[in-house]
């Protein structure tokens, strides 16, 4: 009994101690936890992530994941959103834009987020923008596409946090035709995509006074490529390829063999080999090579404090790979739009006084509003021109070279370099 | 009561329940239920091929994407109405599937099965070769402006869900007429013994592609009724994996009864909805599901209930 | 590059694909010839396969040659004998019934799937060829100087893919040499003929069955070993060969080996050859076309029987 007594006594005497310690804590901080306080009143943030977590999506959807829930920490240790902790609902949509309009559905009735982001195949974002519309729900994508600037979508669908693909190559080209060659072949996969890039980068490089001299469109069902190569003629100069899907490798391995020690120029854009290690066997041949980065994988010897802090955040090693494995390499090059973009989101909310899906016009006013954003810890990619008509966003772009097995910045393109004409005003249309 | 008057009576007070649990079901799950009955249009249709007269097609997907976009783009380069679109696309599932039906009837079992599929196959590689009009995989939207019919817009949640329910209505009551009208019964037997059937004078050949394009028109009135509800057309689904959807939703729910496929999609689609609040992993959830399935319930669910309870299920 | 070297060059890599296609298929052969089962997990087992050789190699470190070697032994043993536990507890529970067969084998291809996106991840993984020389190739022209000789531009062949081809011939051989030579092949043939007679004469109608089924799984194993130093390791990898491996089996004829080579070769052939004349997208569907009507005018195909 009196064992007992004392160890209750000990037990209380600790208990005391400890929250003691708390409060002193507590006070040491006591901004912050102002913030959380103020917000323990009402309810987090919901965020609703559409997450390519299966399906052929399922590498990027991974590094989607690691980059979101990164800046999401971030957000909530500076205090949340309007004081409000946010919370992120993932639902993964298997890369299919079927369940892509399903997923958008269950987070406006079932989870009752306040918006949806996140999608980077644009199959699934075709799929998904009618029924974000439909149920007003705000819809950040990441996606690179052209889709929400070239005025299909609608108002609830924006881009703020990564540059469309029109943009990238548009600022790409002037380097191409000056420093590589003026005759080029493209080779892309024969989906929308890839006649995107034909389409803007044929229109691009004719103004710099080249021209595209063959493009080969390859099925996506293809696993071997060595037989369409003979289509390139002999007279090319560059060779622009732009992969995507699980057999890119085989694809740069086969050009390696095909042309064996005297090759063209090649420049290529970092999707082929998003989450590839470039000391994959085979990859030799891409030495000297040139890349479009949308953010350069491999730390650069120039390397800012905010490029190192947003590495640490997200798990990247300075060769762009997790810090607990190195061959799980990171879609560095797109990812950031996801650390961006929620960025994007937590002012949007904070200037608009975002309260509840009541606000949502409002957020989207107020995110239409914004226009230039500093290079800063919250755009880590670089400054950016948010035009509020079209709901897209332009950046800088990079070129780098393949030396040593690693890729050196080479070119940073100016924002101005990747404008084009406005082609929808959304701001003209109705809720 | 007759075994006919129960199953009249069945079917339509199944649609009956359908109509009222608008009003009780919280909004996710009515607008679930929009999406599970244009599917289950697609399962039906599959199932009169498959359950009825013993076809096994993997090339159903192009039938579904025939609808789709021979809606689709009828709507965006000739500016036809909802209506006459809708009609469009069926005529054009109409001329596929009786191509397609008179090639591959030439063979049958499981060369039917890959003659269906390589067509298909072929069929999704020609929306990406003329990606420049249907921009491929990408796919394209129908403004919602163009989705009204006789003045509902059918964008609206009330409006979808009725005409989702009058499409599925109509299928699945012409559908439960025809297998058990003289026709119907005609398929059955040549599923169960093609030679006989033969040999009693009917011909086959003839009986068995009218069924692929009754089959394929079904198909294809649920792909055009899945662009004009849900206001998007990709060759997504005209991938093999949207050809295989409707064996499986047509082996869980019970080939050969009429009320099989619903319940095979309404499954499926809350087997991977419900499982992926669970874990991330839901994937294993359902693959494990269905292996127990076949070792539990060998005849699908409405297979096992006719089995179990109701004896006369059509 | 000019008609000629193209349409060589065209008909190598025509080859290459022809023996891919008979090493993916001639597992499905069997099990398909023998068990009349469409079992959908078949390019799961084939996806397996090409996993276990990316972590056998990536363990195994040093010489590419011996992760290989190493990765031919171990992969179709696991993968053989994981595919008689599925059979053993699922199909033949099941009686074969051909309907639940699919669904069950579509449960386990999502199985499958989500196991390896867990374990291995979702990204594309390479493993390095035992050897892989670029093989430059000569052509020949009658030019202003007469018969000449000379290095085209881009016409080669690496050593690696005439081993694949080499290989794929040497295991068809040893197939084929089991199947009409040995007692299994004997026990085997009987079983495909008449399960019910086979079964009357003592022959263990079920184990025969749990063999053949992981025998046909080893196959597609082996065959993912010796692609993937040319492809890469990929959790949805199994997806096209399982369609091809279908294709190829059925155009050859159900049960008929020999029938599933010269599908192999033909659809092969045809692939590489009709991509000289057509851009690739027209080219690809063509090729599936003509290959499809090879059904329409021999509905049971190149060497089957009809019933």
């Amino acid at each position: 009994m009196k064992n007992f007594d004392l160890t209750k006594s000990t037990l209380t005497r600790r208990k005391v101690l400890k929250t003691l310690g708390a409060g002193v804590a507590a006070a040491s901080i006591l901004p912050r936890l102002g913030g959380i306080a103020h917000a323990a009143t009402s309810e987090p943030i919901r965020i609703g992530f559409q997450a390519h977590r299966t399906g052929i999506g399922a590498a990027y959807g991974r590094w989607y994941s690691r980059a979101t829930s990164a800046a999401v920490t971030r957000i909530n240790d500076m205090g949340g959103i309007n004081g409000r902790e946010v919370e992120i609902i993932t639902e993964d949509d298997g890369t299919d834009p079927k369940r892509g309009a399903e997923v958008i559905e269950k987070f406006a009735k079932q989870h009752e987020v306040d918006v949806a982001f996140g999608t980077l195949y644009s199959h699934v974002v075709y799929g998904s923008a009618p029924r974000a519309g439909e149920l007003k729900l705000p819809y950040f994508v990441v996606s690179e596409g052209h889709h929400v600037a070239s005025g299909k979508l609608n108002r609830y669908t924006l881009q703020p946090g990564i540059t469309d693909v029109k943009s990238q190559v548009q600022a790409m080209a002037p380097f191409v035709a000056d420093n590589l060659g003026k005759k080029v072949t493209m080779i892309f996969p024969d989906f929308a995509f890839g006649h995107d890039h034909r389409d803007f980068f044929t229109a691009a490089i004719e103004a710099q006074g080249g021209e595209v001299v063959e493009s080969i469109a390859i099925p996506p069902t293809e696993t071997s490529f060595t037989k369409y190569f003979p289509r390139i003629p002999r007279e090319t100069e560059v060779i622009y390829h732009v992969m995507v899907g699980p057999a890119v490798l085989t694809f740069v391995k086969e050009l390696g063999e095909f042309f064996g020690p005297n090759r063209p120029e090649l420049f290529g854009f970092i999707d082929s080999l998003e989450a590839v290690d470039f000391a994959s066997p085979g990859l030799e041949f891409l030495e000297g090579s040139y890349f479009w980065e949308g953010m350069a994988r491999y730390a650069q010897a120039d390397q800012t404090d905010i490029d190192k802090t947003y590495r640490a955040a997200v798990g990247v090693d300075n060769n762009g790979a997790s810090i607990s494995d190195s061959r799980d390499v990171a879609t560095f090059s797109h990812m950031f739009g996801c650390w961006e973009t929620l960025n994007i989101i937590k002012r949007g909310m904070e200037t608009c006084g975002y309260q509840g899906p009541a606000d949502r016009q409002s957020l989207i006013e107020a995110v239409e509003a914004m226009s230039d954003m500093p290079y800063s810890l919250d755009h880590p990619q670089g400054a950016k021109r948010f035009n509020g008509k079209t709901h897209q966003t332009f950046g800088h772009q990079y070129i780098s070279q393949v030396i040593d097995g690693k890729l050196v910045v080479k070119h940073k393109t100016s924002i101005e370099d990747g404008l084009y004409e406005d082609e929808v005003d959304y701001t003209k249309q109705s809720f | 009561m007759t075994d006919s008057k129960r199953s009249i009576i069945l079917h339509l007070s199944f649609i009956a329940v359908l109509a009222l649990v608008f009003f009780i079901l919280p909004d996710y799950h009515t607008g679930n239920l929009a999406r599970i009955m244009v599917l289950a249009i697609f399962a039906m249709g599959y199932n009169f091929l498959f359950g009825y007269t013993g076809l096994l097609s993997l090339g159903h997907a192009l039938f579904f994407a025939t609808g789709m976009y021979g809606l689709g783009m009828t709507m965006q380069f000739f500016d036809l109405s909802s209506g006459s679109a809708f009609i469009a696309g069926l005529i054009c599932a109409l001329l596929v599937s009786a191509i397609i039906g008179a090639l591959a009837l030439r063979t049958v079992g499981v060369a039917f099965m890959i003659i269906t599929l390589m067509f298909s196959q072929a069929g999704y590689l020609i929306i990406l070769y003329f990606g420049e009009y249907s921009r491929g995989d990408e796919g394209f939207i129908i403004a919602r402006e163009a989705r009204a019919f006789m003045g509902f817009d059918l964008s609206d949640e009330t409006n979808r869900y009725y005409a989702a329910l009058i499409l599925f209505s109509i299928c699945f009551l012409v559908i439960a007429k025809l297998v058990n009208s003289p026709f119907g019964r005609t398929l059955i037997a040549i599923r169960e013994n093609e030679e006989r059937a033969k040999m009693l004078g009917y011909d086959v050949a003839k009986y068995k592609l009218i069924a692929v394009i009754i089959s394929g028109v079904v198909s294809g009135a649920a792909g055009a009724s899945y662009a004009l509800l849900f206001g998007y057309v990709g060759a997504t689904f005209a991938t093999v994996q949207y050809s295989i959807f409707p064996l499986l939703w047509v082996l869980l729910g019970g080939a050969g009864t009429t009320i099989g496929p619903f319940i095979g999609v309404l499954f499926m689609f809350y087997l991977i909805d419900l499982s992926s609040v669970v874990t991330p992993a839901y994937m294993l959830i359902a693959g494990v599901v269905l292996v127990l399935l076949t070792l539990f319930a060998p005849q699908g669910l409405a297979g096992e209930l006719r089995k179990r309870v109701f004896k006369w299920l059509p | 590059m000019d008609f000629g070297p193209h349409l060589l060059l065209a008909s190598l890599e025509g080859a290459v694909a022809a023996a891919i296609l008979a090493l993916t298929a001639i597992g499905l052969s069997i099990v398909f010839g023998v068990m009349r089962v469409v079992n959908v997990a078949h390019g799961e087992f084939y996806m397996i396969g090409a996993v276990i050789a990316w972590w056998v190699a990536s363990i195994v470190g040093t010489h590419p040659a011996l992760g290989f070697v190493a990765a031919l032994v171990v992969a179709p043993l696991i993968v053989g004998m994981l595919a008689a536990t599925a059979d053993k507890f699922i199909l033949q529970k099941i009686d074969y019934d051909p309907d639940r067969t699919i669904v069950a084998t579509i449960g386990l291809l999502y199985i499958i799937q989500q196991i390896t996106l867990m374990t291995f991840g979702p990204e594309a993984r390479p493993v390095q060829p035992p050897f892989n020389t670029r093989l430059a190739l000569p052509w020949f022209e009658f030019g202003e100087n007469g018969f000449e000789m000379y290095w085209p531009w881009g016409l080669s062949i690496t050593s690696y893919k005439l081993f694949v081809i080499f290989a794929a011939i040497a295991i068809m051989l040893a197939l084929w040499m089991l199947m009409t030579r040995t007692k299994i092949g004997l026990i085997m043939r009987a079983t495909q003929q008449d399960s019910d007679m086979a079964k009357a004469f003592g022959i263990p109608v079920n184990r025969v069955y749990s063999w053949v089924f992981g025998l046909g799984a080893g196959l597609a194993a082996a065959g993912a070993v010796l692609v993937v130093p040319m492809q890469q390791a990929h959790y949805l990898m199994g997806h096209d060969p399982l369609l091809l491996s279908f294709i190829v089996v059925i155009i050859g004829g159900l049960g008929s080996l020999p029938g599933t080579v010269i599908a192999a070769i033909l659809i092969g052939m045809s692939d590489g050859i009709i991509s000289v004349f057509f851009s690739p997208t027209l080219a690809k569907i063509i090729a599936t076309l003509v290959v499809a009507m090879v059904l329409v005018f021999r509905p049971n195909g190149l060497m089957g029987r009809s019933n």
